[in-house]
């Protein structure tokens, strides 16, 4: 059938202002964020104890790559500095911050709660919960997959988890849903260190406590892959998947009539989050807050709509979270700072604000 | 899409120990315009909840042009059936003219892009809800009437055979409760429509089911069903029915004061 046309005809296709505007403002975002995301990596290479100027940082590296554009004019030990030691941190940085960005984007659909992040929702406590659980029990030797899986798992039963405690009786506020992210996270973070402290191995115990906070340091070239693998994987799917995410937003009763089979999509996408997050705590630790800030500033720039947000949340994390650990290793220089710790203190009051606005919101409109 | 036939067979709804709906049946034919009318709780809601497949049934079937719409894949059935339901959105900032375009989504497959069929579907079905100056706004910062209007656009876009509708004219002023009517009436899709007003429902339905404590106590073609009597029984107020001399249709006019007992016309009484 075809819609009537009242009113007169249908209107010559006029897309609006804002849309335009938006749409206009999707490709150049990316741009810039792509640009700055250079930028960004060069600066992670270049800052440091030791100072690497960016002209000597590319020459390293398209010199690593093979290119022979330059004659090594720098020392071995600079090579080693910004090769062996900042790449892989640099990297990890971009992949955590990309990751955790992402995550966040898809779980405030998910639950279709602006508050949602994995962080906040306990998901990263039970991550943390599952890897530690493997490292005191000494499988650790085993290396970086099984204690990826292991937080997987326990990322995505507390999901599973909270997000049911908080569904019980209807419809999520956003109360139930931060209460009981917070409740679970503080029972996982006890369990775990109750596991730390009576491990009994105190050199061991402080690493992870280390860890525990969140950091980006000693990651090595080998184990890498991983977390790059999974977060191909998780923004290649949730792409794949973008308009569902946006039916989401209208309501589940709504997405249901528009072709959504709301459950069997919600669980299946809880695994690949838990998996990106799982994966992403295993090699960097929990970072808080990176998943809700920045989709949030994210929308302001390119709009709700998932095909947009996605990409742009993504290099908008990367870019975001190497230039925290960059402040993390040189803030308090030589001392060192989990990176985790600077997320929370932007993450916290930004939490806040979202918390008034929300409220705000929901007063304007006469809703409880 | 051609317009569906939908039939309700004996279906039996509840909420834990609570029943909604009792051995409820009740047919639209295509093309068709059938109202749903009854007092608040009398089960509404509950019954189109059951047919657009979002609560599923205790016994009973819904078949949607003869396939059984809980057997069918979700995303097949949206593809027949749209609706407009009553429940708040997540706030996201989305544009009118995006949440309109979700419409199109169950004609989409995974790696589809929007084209510019697409583009004049969702242009036309705004335009019929006199909604195209809000293209371009935020539909968080819309007003209530102004939302259902949108709603109602999405659901136009996705050409439906069969168009179920809760109570569409809510929060609309009297101009756009008569225009969204009356795009139903012309649309080309059968439409089952719960409405709280008789005497929209009397001009705009060809046939109307009263609910009355989740089973039909009535049904038939507004001038059989809206009866004195029937309004006493079933909403417990006097009112005088006439017919209207340019509409043609049954006028209910509601007295205040207690019903008085009076016969009963030409409904089928169930």
């Amino acid at each position: 059938m075809t819609v009537p046309a009242e009113a007169g005809a249908a209107p010559a296709v006029r897309t609006g202002r804002r849309e335009r505007l938006r749409s206009r403002a999707f490709a150049p975002t990316l741009i810039c964020l792509g640009l700055l995301l250079v930028v960004s990596l060069t600066a992670g290479l270049a800052i440091g104890s030791v100072h690497v100027p960016p002209g000597e940082v590319w020459g390293i590296v398209t010199h690593a790559f093979g290119g022979e554009l330059s004659e090594p004019t720098w020392s071995r030990a600079r090579e080693t500095i910004v090769l062996d030691v900042r790449a892989p941190r640099v990297l990890l940085g971009a992949v955590t911050g990309a990751g955790l960005a992402v995550v966040g984007t898809a779980m405030q659909a998910l639950v279709r709660n602006p508050l949602a992040e994995p962080y906040l929702l306990g998901v990263s406590s039970g991550a943390s919960l599952g890897a530690v659980a493997v490292i005191v029990f000494g499988v650790s030797l085993a290396g970086p997959v099984p204690l990826s899986a292991a937080a997987f798992v326990g990322a995505l039963l507390t999901l599973l988890l909270v997000y049911s405690t908080a569904r019980a009786g209807g419809r999520i506020t956003s109360v139930r849903l931060v209460l009981s992210g917070v409740a679970v996270a503080a029972v996982l973070t006890a369990v775990t260190d109750l596991l730390l402290l009576t491990a009994g191995r105190g050199n061991e115990a402080r690493t992870v406590l280390a860890w525990t906070l969140g950091g980006l340091g000693g990651v090595q070239w080998s184990t890498l892959w991983l977390p790059g693998t999974a977060l191909l994987l998780g923004i290649g799917v949730l792409l794949v998947r973008a308009r569902s995410l946006n039916l989401l937003l209208t309501g589940e009763e709504a997405a249901t009539t528009m072709g959504l089979d709301v459950a069997r999509f919600r669980v299946r996408m809880f695994v690949v989050l838990s998996l990106v997050t799982g994966v992403l705590v295993a090699a960097a630790g929990p970072i808080g807050f990176v998943g809700l800030m920045l989709p949030h500033i994210v929308r302001l720039f390119v709009g709700g709509d998932h095909r947009r947000v996605l990409p742009t949340a993504a290099l908008a994390g990367a870019v975001f979270l190497v230039w925290t650990d960059i402040a993390a290793r040189t803030v308090a220089a030589p001392m060192e700072i989990p990176v985790g710790v600077l997320t929370a203190l932007c993450g916290g009051p930004f939490f806040l604000w979202l918390l008034r606005r929300d409220a705000r919101r929901n007063t304007d409109r006469g809703v409880g | 899409m051609t317009a569906a036939e939908l039939a309700v067979e004996n279906v039996t709804l509840t909420a834990g120990a609570y029943r909604l709906v009792r051995e409820v049946s009740l047919t639209a034919r295509p093309g068709e315009v059938v109202g749903l009318v009854g007092p608040n709780g009398s089960g509404k809601s509950s019954l189109l909840r059951a047919v657009y497949r979002v609560l599923r049934p205790d016994s009973g079937r819904v078949r949607v042009d003869g396939a059984d719409a809980w057997s069918l894949p979700v995303r097949r059935l949206a593809r027949t059936l749209a609706s407009v339901v009553q429940e708040p959105g997540a706030d996201f900032d989305l544009t009118v003219r995006e949440v309109v375009a979700m419409g199109r989504t169950p004609h989409k497959r995974l790696f589809d892009g929007d084209t510019a069929e697409d583009a004049r579907i969702i242009d036309t079905a705004l335009a019929s809800v006199d909604a195209t100056q809000l293209t371009t706004r935020s539909f968080d910062r819309l007003s209530g009437g102004e939302r259902q209007r949108v709603l109602i656009a999405r659901a136009l876009a996705q050409q439906p055979g069969l168009l179920v509708l809760d109570e569409p004219t809510n929060h609309l002023d009297i101009r756009h409760q008569l225009e969204v009517l009356g795009v139903l009436r012309r649309l080309p899709a059968t439409v089952l429509v719960a409405l709280h007003d008789l005497n929209l429902a009397a001009y705009y339905c060809d046939r109307l089911y009263v609910l009355r404590e989740g089973e039909v106590v009535a049904s038939g073609p507004p001038a059989a069903v809206l009866t004195p009597g029937l309004l006493a029984e079933v909403y417990g107020v006097a009112s005088e029915v006439a017919v209207h001399p340019r509409t043609g249709a049954p006028q209910v006019t509601f007295l205040p004061g207690e019903p008085r007992e009076s016969g009963r016309g030409g409904a089928t009484m169930h």
